[in-house]
């Protein structure tokens, strides 16, 4: 627990959007609210620490555990410091069958690093994730919302370069 | 050409806002069924569609509806399930992005029907760029007094609530879903009780896929029974299948239930056949959890008859020769392929995707995962191969949730019908570690 409470909050527009989510709930059921705040916390810190989940429990008035457990559940928040561009590439069965194990190793080689890793220069963070529903566009990665797919490796090197710019 | 039942208008220009969607016909079927029917005469022409659940349990929608409990004075609730996460599916995706009042539509009908005032979309947190659309969709429908307070005049009110998820595979199972949807873990309910009398907030509750909500708008326009007349047998309808693999054309199709699977897979108007210069070795028909079957029994059942599109001919000669429709998450794999390599893949999946609560489910996952993956990497034994059919047996019916069954039936048919390549995977491990290796009888592809 923080000592100084208010070294963590929303921006006022986060925080205006927080509670029109959890006003979509019925009376005494504002804990459904917590994936997608979490989401937003997730917007505004890149990531979700210990004080943001502490934060958010207090806003959505329910114990830290609560907050901690479902953040640790769910694969799509970030548990520690990121870069700037998150990429979370596909490495399930239908995108590997369309070369995605080639077009992965390229982009491992391309970034220099691993999954789990950022580049030196902080502006990408390289994970797995499983499906994303995209098979059919495979291969595929996502950065924030944005789908890439159809990846080869000359697209993965124009990406990159793109977003280094 | 095939009729198109959820498909017709999505490649109308500017079908994603409100005024095109309407000036195809939208929003026509929730005025016929709020202005001139009551909820039960919808759930009616539910049952009388015989409309299976799509996202792969294939259960009769209506009937799904008939079980919701009406205790007086506690509010019921419908959630769609567009957690669309299984391996090799990608309908709900294609369809929510394209035509998001489609999926709307049958919701307000589906509500009205089930009389729930407030639903919810629980959309998987990958397609956050998706969450967007319905939203703005939601904003026009409101606008224009399909949503909210009083619909059109008739007294009925609904709010349409779209939940993010977090990342989980899991939170597709209903009951894991309505957890994640309270804000917690998505462990799945033991059942009974069964959603449709403790559900959301302990109410009543129904939850349906994205498709089969879908189709409700056609079954109010044009009757149960013309639904249930599409299709053969107790499949009725059409299908959103989505292809992917080793094809022509991958892709989101909608099939009329009962098209040959010979067709799907090789005519232009879907798959349009194997990539150029390649032959079929696998397929698996219904998503990645459902039987992989070898080429031999793709097109044609053991008995010999043409296999065709349909849960009931895809299942013939059950997980020993059969396999499922599933999700319609159609993965095709041609000669390159590795059936070891691919199977594990798949229980990688499971076990990075199932939530740690049944211990059959949780260490079995995982012993799968290291035993596959030292067969696939040249250091497997002869007994791994029946200690995977030992692990797989152990982990089926007994968890509380399918994602066990799920986990087990990849491995274990993909032994039933390759056991040679795994075998051959043991016996020469330095061929099958070569880079690009394939098994091809007693030979090697590099």
């Amino acid at each position: 627990m923080t000592e100084s409470p208010n070294l963590v909050a929303f921006t006022p527009e986060r925080l205006e959007q927080v509670k029109e989510i959890i006003a979509r709930y019925p009376e005494g059921r504002q804990k459904s609210a917590l994936l997608p705040v979490l989401h937003v916390a997730q917007e505004q810190w890149g990531w979700v620490s210990s004080e943001v989940m502490d934060y958010v429990a207090g806003l959505l008035n329910i114990q830290p555990v609560e907050v901690y457990e479902v953040a640790t559940f769910y694969t799509m928040y970030h548990l520690d410091p990121v870069g700037k561009h998150v990429i979370e590439y596909c490495r399930t069965g239908p995108c590997c069958l369309m070369g995605g194990e080639d077009v992965y190793g390229h982009l491992k080689k391309k970034l220099g690093i691993e999954a789990g890793e950022t580049t030196a220069d902080g502006l990408f963070t390289l994970k797995e994730v499983e499906c994303l529903a995209a098979c059919g566009w495979g291969p595929v990665f996502q950065i924030r919302e944005q789908f890439y797919m159809n990846l080869t490796n000359e697209k993965v090197d124009q990406i990159i370069e793109d977003l280094s710019k | 050409m095939a009729r198109k039942i959820l498909t017709e208008h999505i490649n109308v220009p500017g079908i994603e806002t409100f005024d095109v969607y309407r000036k195809q016909g939208g929003y026509t079927a929730v005025e016929k069924a709020i202005k001139t029917m009551t909820p039960e005469e919808v759930v009616e022409e539910a049952k009388k569609s015989g409309v299976r659940g799509r996202g792969g349990a294939g259960f009769p929608m209506g009937m799904k509806w008939g079980f919701l409990a009406k205790p007086e004075g506690v509010p019921r609730y419908l959630v769609c399930n567009a957690d669309e996460s299984e391996p090799g599916t990608f309908k709900d995706h294609h369809l929510m992005k394209s035509i998001p009042h489609l999926l709307i539509e049958g919701m307000i009908i589906s509500s009205f029907a089930l009389g729930a005032n407030k639903s919810f979309i629980y959309v998987r947190g990958e397609l956050m760029y998706v969450i967007r659309i319905l939203e703005k969709a939601i904003a026009e429908a409101k606008a224009q007094g399909f949503l909210g307070k009083n619909i059109l005049g008739s007294g009925y009110d609904l709010e349409l609530v779209v939940q993010p998820g977090g990342g989980a595979y899991i939170c597709g199972e209903e009951t894991a879903l309505l957890e994640s949807l309270e804000g917690k873990r998505g462990n799945p309910r033991n059942k009974p009780p069964f959603p449709a009398v403790k559900g959301l907030y302990q109410s009543p509750t129904v939850v349906n896929n994205v498709e089969s909500i879908s189709n409700m708008p056609w079954i109010i326009n044009n009757g149960g029974d013309a639904y249930a007349q599409i299709g053969i047998g107790r499949s009725t309808g059409t299908k959103l299948i989505s292809a992917s693999g080793h094809i022509q054309k991958p892709g989101v199709y909608e099939i009329e239930l009962g098209v040959s699977v010979d067709e799907f897979l090789n005519s232009d108007e879907y798959c349009g056949g194997i990539r150029k210069g390649h032959h079929l070795k696998a397929l698996v028909a219904g998503g990645s959890s459902v039987p992989i079957l070898p080429a031999n029994l793709i097109t044609k059942t053991a008995a010999g008859e043409d296999r065709l599109m349909t849960y009931e001919s895809l299942s013939d000669g059950g997980f020993a020769t059969g396999t499922m429709l599933g999700s319609g998450g159609f993965i095709v794999f041609d000669e390159t392929a590795c059936i070891v390599r691919n199977t594990w893949n798949f229980s990688r999946f499971y076990h990075h995707e199932s939530c740690g609560q049944c211990s059959p489910c949780r260490e079995g996952t995982g012993w799968m995962e290291k035993v596959l993956h030292r067969i696939e990497h040249g250091h497997g034994s002869m007994h791994d191969i029946d200690l995977l059919v030992d692990i797989s047996k152990k982990i089926e019916g007994n968890t509380i949730c399918p994602l066990g069954d799920a986990a087990a039936w990849p491995v274990a048919s993909a032994i039933r019908h390759f056991r040679d390549e795994f075998v051959w995977h043991i016996t020469h491990p330095q061929e099958a570690t070569a880079p690009g290796a394939v098994y091809m009888g007693e030979m090697a592809l590099v």
